[in-house]
């Protein structure tokens, strides 16, 4: 199985970026996918800046693929859309049907913000194109398996093991309505939250992760206990999803888990360290996300 | 100048309020997870689709139906027999999500209407358009995040025709990208078409006020002199950093009456009324007002304004009695 680092949720400042990928480049990671997937406001990073850093990390041996934007809204959005899908050289993940349209008959990746419940589903893309699809989120073990029985042949399958996970997008920007901002003039708050603010009940309870016009879970998705049991099903490709810190600790954890350096048990407590919200991974065992099985905890 | 009134059929007799109020198309759901509003003791088995249909039919109001779930592998005979049933039926059209299915819809029934549902999450010209191109999507529901301006941009580009939410419940999320609901729940409106569903919800009075949970999970907690609205997940109370408040959305409905002239001058097609979950009377009353205000918007452009009264009426109906112009306006965002 391959490790492949998802784009970066987050909005970091561009130095941040880059070293966040220059250091990746020595990680063992096979495919790297670039670029900005939630909000067209953030501009630390152009196109350019992104065609750069993926020349690079392309030259170190990575696979690497340009991501598109989940909620494409305005002309502006579509354009940027456009100009990654026509680069000459990487591949794109689309995250909206529009990107599919325009990434026809050139092979992409079908992103995890695709609605890709069934195999008739699997079969429209991968006749669009598509040589690998990343799993939605909320599937689970049992679901995965009955949808790999139905899944075209030579399209790869891609889940995501670690990280907050993103569980919706909206229009409005939560991190500017946390501090009374109109998103149009949102001060790049989000800047002073690499890895989102934690929701919490009125109990304190983490509850989810605000990270601008994404809401993701406070809890850290990890499935690395599962490893095996994926490779098993037929799982191509296991995602891990940047975090501000560790994240070169978290993917040789992973690695050193699928060489079979190191059993579950070891794996689960080398992770702990690094796990800066409680873990869960009740989507992939079929019941609501945020639980935690006690097997793998 | 078109523009028809969708009005919602969690019933027959909701059906009927909404006939005999002036809806132009009424939409309904069968009685299982095909549609994004599975609630136990609603929607339509064959029986009654048939007799809904009769009536609607026979006083010049259309029929949709909303098969709009995304059908998961072993149960996809159940999606495919909906279709069956709804071709069977002869319902005006088809209101669909997932990929598989409208292609199964448009092979199999080539003849059959299909509309592209707002689970479809296309908030673009460019995916309405690869809808269109591969499935004869002839409308499509937009979801509730676009500003009035970028709708317009929608409809300059496409040749499918444009429908809007304009009154109820509102999703503050991108339908059909959204899985709050499944990551405290397990069932989200995708897979099993319910968010934040009523089994999981608890109410408990402490002496902290009362509190309402999702699985578990405390939603709110009102004071003696709160009015405490059903517990849907991205509406209550949450703590961030130090502050509480609602983090998501407060608890409050759409209501577009005002934006009508510039919904009919940019050419949008259909205005749906949500609630498939309300009563017969709510429906009767909305959809009362609505066809006022459409006709009058119709008959007059230039000089309509909104009545009083009909603002009156739909506050007393909206979630928390409140509303907003939500997305289209675009400071909510």
């Amino acid at each position: 199985m391959k490790i492949s680092l998802g784009p970066i949720l987050y909005y970091w400042p561009r130095e941040a970026v880059r070293d966040f990928y220059a250091q990746a480049a020595s990680w063992p990671v096979d495919i790297v996918y670039l670029g900005e997937v939630v909000c067209s406001r953030r501009h630390e990073m152009n196109l350019d800046d992104w065609l750069e850093v993926a020349g690079q990390l392309a030259a170190a041996g990575k696979e690497v693929v340009l991501s598109t934007q989940a909620l494409v809204e305005s002309e502006s959005d579509l354009k940027a859309m456009r100009r990654i899908a026509n680069n000459a050289r990487f591949a794109i993940e689309a995250n909206d049907m529009g990107a599919v349209r325009l990434s026809a008959g050139r092979p992409f990746v079908a992103g995890p913000h695709l609605n890709m419940y069934n195999g008739a589903t699997l079969e429209i893309l991968a006749e669009q194109g598509a040589k690998r699809w990343v799993m939605p989120v909320e599937q689970s073990r049992t679901l995965l398996q009955q949808l790999l029985a139905q899944k075209p042949a030579n399209m790869e399958t891609e889940v995501f093991v670690y990280g907050r996970l993103p569980l919706a997008f909206s229009s409005r920007c939560f991190t500017a309505r946390r501090y009374n901002l109109p998103k149009d003039d949102c001060r790049f708050k989000c800047m002073e939250h690499p890895g989102g603010i934690t929701l919490n009940t009125r109990e304190g309870q983490p509850f989810l992760a605000l990270n601008g016009t994404q809401t993701q879970s406070a809890s850290i998705h990890n499935l690395i206990a599962e490893l095996a049991d994926m490779q098993q099903l037929g799982v191509d490709i296991v995602r891990i999803s940047p975090q501000p810190e560790h994240t070169g600790e978290v993917v040789a954890t992973f690695r050193k888990m699928l060489d079979g350096a190191i059993g579950a048990a070891e794996a689960q407590s080398a992770l702990k360290p690094y796990l800066f919200d409680a873990p869960c991974d009740g989507y992939w065992h079929g019941v609501s996300g945020i639980e935690q099985s006690k097997e793998a905890a | 100048m078109s523009l028809e009134l969708v009005c919602p059929a969690g019933s027959l007799p909701a059906l009927k309020a909404a006939v005999d109020n002036g809806a132009d198309c009424v939409y309904l759901g069968f009685r299982n997870v095909t549609n994004a509003r599975a609630f136990a003791g609603l929607n339509f088995d064959m029986e009654a689709a048939k007799k809904g249909i009769a009536y609607a039919r026979g006083r010049g109001c259309k029929v949709l139906l909303a098969l709009n779930t995304f059908p998961q592998t072993t149960l996809w005979n159940t999606w495919q027999k909906a279709v069956d049933d709804a071709a069977e039926l002869g319902v005006d059209a088809l209101i669909l999500a997932d990929l598989g299915l409208m292609r199964y819809a448009s092979r199999t029934y080539p003849n059959l209407r299909l509309h592209l549902s707002v689970q479809g999450s296309a908030t673009n010209y460019e995916a309405i358009n690869f809808y269109h191109e591969h499935f004869g999507i002839q409308r499509a529901v937009l979801p509730r995040v676009l500003s009035l301006a970028q709708v317009e941009m929608v409809i300059k580009n496409t040749p499918v025709e444009i429908e809007l939410f304009g009154f109820g419940g509102l999703c503050v999320m991108v339908e059909g990208r959204c899985v709050l609901s499944s990551y405290a729940t397990g069932e989200s409106p995708n897979t099993a078409g319910v968010c934040s569903p009523a089994k999981a919800v608890s109410w408990k009075q402490t002496p902290k006020g009362l509190e309402s949970r999702l699985n578990g999970v405390l939603l709110d907690r009102y004071g003696a002199d709160e009015n405490a609205g059903y517990p849907t997940l991205c509406k209550g109370r949450f703590t961030v950093q130090d502050e509480t408040y609602y983090a998501l959305e407060e608890p409050t409905s759409l209501n577009t009456l005002e934006m009508l002239p510039d919904m009919l001058r940019m050419g949008i097609a259909a205005i749906k009324i949500e609630g498939r979950q309300r009563s017969p009377a709510y429906v009767e009353q909305v959809t009362r007002v609505w066809r006022a205000a459409i006709d009058s918007a119709k008959r007059d452009a230039a000089n309509y304004a909104v009545s009083p009264a009909w603002m009156a009426q739909l506050g007393k109906l909206s979630e928390g009695q409140q509303h907003t112009l939500g997305a289209y306006y675009r400071p909510w965002k």
